[in-house]
């Protein structure tokens, strides 16, 4: 049987003097899914992400990842390793004074020599496609490179799913193409939350929505475009 | 703000091929017997170690000139009280202010003082990398704080000017001009505010960030250091200066 490897149950959390956030909220993840998460702002989604990685705890529910009950801080240090959590903002996750140092920053403390963790280094920024950049400096690049650079720390651990929180925030149009690019080529779990449904569309398989504190499977709903062009009222098809 | 990222130096130099930690060392050993030095010719031979280490560093002009004027900035304002405010033997009056000689020995003791540690510093630990300067300090056994304390302040300094640059031009564009009012102190009292609870948050996000990546509160290092024979010179020399300003010290305070 396919366990599911984030198990979130019946989780409710609340932010002093507000209403929940998260209410009630069921979610699972399994080794081959590629989820996309999509809802307004303040639905919830970055709360729910903070709980799974044990940043902060909800007043009602349980998290399970990878089969085991997350207990205790010990227990989220451990599944932490084997998940790999993209934050929004780039300068939150970015804090070593060059780029090769916070990409090494996440092997070393899963324990690896120094030689491997630099192999592990290498790998993860060609993979990005930022092979040669490792003596950079992380706030001297621009939002799309500090991006990549992110998600390369990430992939030096080798994670088991991939977690990112609005990945194309403050994205160029060609730096969203490349990350687009990027997430197709990786064979992993994955769980994208986006307000951008064409970058879900192209890599995840599956939406979610998240309102009111909870999650439902999206619906196929029919809709209308307009669009405009030269002689666009002679009858034709697209 | 850019300046603190730059290096200060023209490029290799002999004091930077020198070990990191011995650089580290030696900085403190010199600098700490200079800060209570209470003697003018001792004073007057660590200026001149911190003009000989800038040479031996490479320390450009611009960059030299630079970060000594806004130490003689506040140096200055030392002139313009200690001189007239020391008991002593009658110099000179500037109205009804007079200044004494031993005013005039204690600023000119303390602006050379002054000048000498920032030059030897400025060679020692300002030509060290960021990327070298934690692991160093590591590797010295200085407390682990410490040295999270340092990495962070140089990573997040530009962040919070970028910040603040970004809050500045928000006023303006809505039309402040800094005045000598109440709005504009109010203004101001905002955006230090609101920059302390910023930083507060994203401090939050960057421990939350690390937690993620596996940070248990202690930092690995990919940096290797290598301490040779002119690496031991180095420290030798500097010590014996070290020992040498404190041996007058102490013979001048009677003790020896």
């Amino acid at each position: 049987m396919n366990h599911a490897i984030i198990d979130l149950k019946d989780i409710t959390y609340a932010f002093p003097n507000r209403e929940n956030a998260l209410n009630g909220l069921t979610f699972h993840l399994h080794h081959d899914d590629k989820l996309g998460l999509f809802g307004p702002n303040g639905a919830g989604k970055t709360t729910m992400l903070h709980i799974l990685m044990g940043l902060i705890k909800p007043q009602k529910g349980k998290v399970e990842l990878f089969g085991k009950t997350m207990a205790d801080g010990k227990a989220f240090d451990e599944a932490r390793l084997r998940i790999g959590f993209l934050f929004q903002h780039s300068d939150d996750q970015l804090f070593c004074p060059t780029v090769l140092d916070d990409v090494t920053f996440g092997p070393l403390n899963q324990g690896l020599a120094r030689d491997d963790a630099l192999n592990r280094a290498t790998q993860a920024l060609e993979i990005v496609g930022l092979a040669g950049f490792e003596d950079r400096v992380p706030y001297r690049l621009s939002g799309g490179e500090k991006k990549l650079v992110a998600l390369a720390t990430v992939l030096a651990m080798k994670p088991e799913i991939l977690v990112l929180d609005e990945p194309t925030t403050g994205l160029a149009p060609e730096a969203k193409d490349r990350l687009i690019e990027i997430l197709k080529g990786l064979d992993m779990a994955r769980l994208v939350v986006s307000h951008d449904p064409d970058f879900l569309a192209a890599t995840t398989d599956r939406l979610l929505v998240m309102r009111d504190g909870c999650i439902r499977p999206g619906e196929l709903k029919p809709h209308t475009h307009t669009h405009i062009h030269e002689e666009g009222d002679i009858p034709h098809q697209h | 703000m850019a300046s603190l990222a730059d290096p200060i130096t023209a490029g290799d130099s002999f004091i930077s091929r020198i070990d990191p930690r011995i650089r580290l060392v030696c900085a403190a050993a010199i600098t700490l017997p200079v800060a209570v030095l209470n003697i003018i010719d001792p004073a007057w031979i660590a200026l001149a170690t911190g003009i000989a280490f800038v040479f031996l560093a490479r320390i450009t002009l611009s960059n030299l000139l630079k970060r000594l004027c806004i130490i003689n900035l506040f140096i200055l304002f030392l002139w313009l009280f200690i001189p007239f405010s020391q008991p002593g033997e009658f110099s000179f009056s500037i109205g009804p202010f007079n200044a004494t000689h031993e005013g005039i020995s204690l600023a000119l003791l303390i602006s050379i003082k002054s000048n000498a540690i920032v030059l030897i510093l400025m060679s020692l630990m300002g030509t060290i990398a960021i990327q070298d300067l934690g692991p160093a300090m590591q590797q010295l056994k200085i407390p682990n704080k410490l040295c999270h304390i340092l990495l962070f302040t140089y990573r997040y300094i530009f962040v919070i000017h970028q910040e603040y640059t970004t809050m500045c031009r928000a006023m303006q564009a809505r039309g402040f001009k800094p005045k000598t009012n109440t709005h504009t102190y109010r203004s101001y009292a905002w955006l230090v505010g609101m920059l302390l609870i910023k930083s507060w948050d994203r401090a939050e996000r960057v421990h939350g960030a690390m937690r993620c990546r596996g940070f248990q509160g202690r930092f690995y290092t990919l940096a290797e250091f290598n301490t040779g024979l002119k690496d031991y010179i180095f420290l030798a020399a500097s010590l014996l200066l070290a020992l040498g300003l404190i041996f007058t010290e102490l013979a001048h305070r009677g003790l020896i």
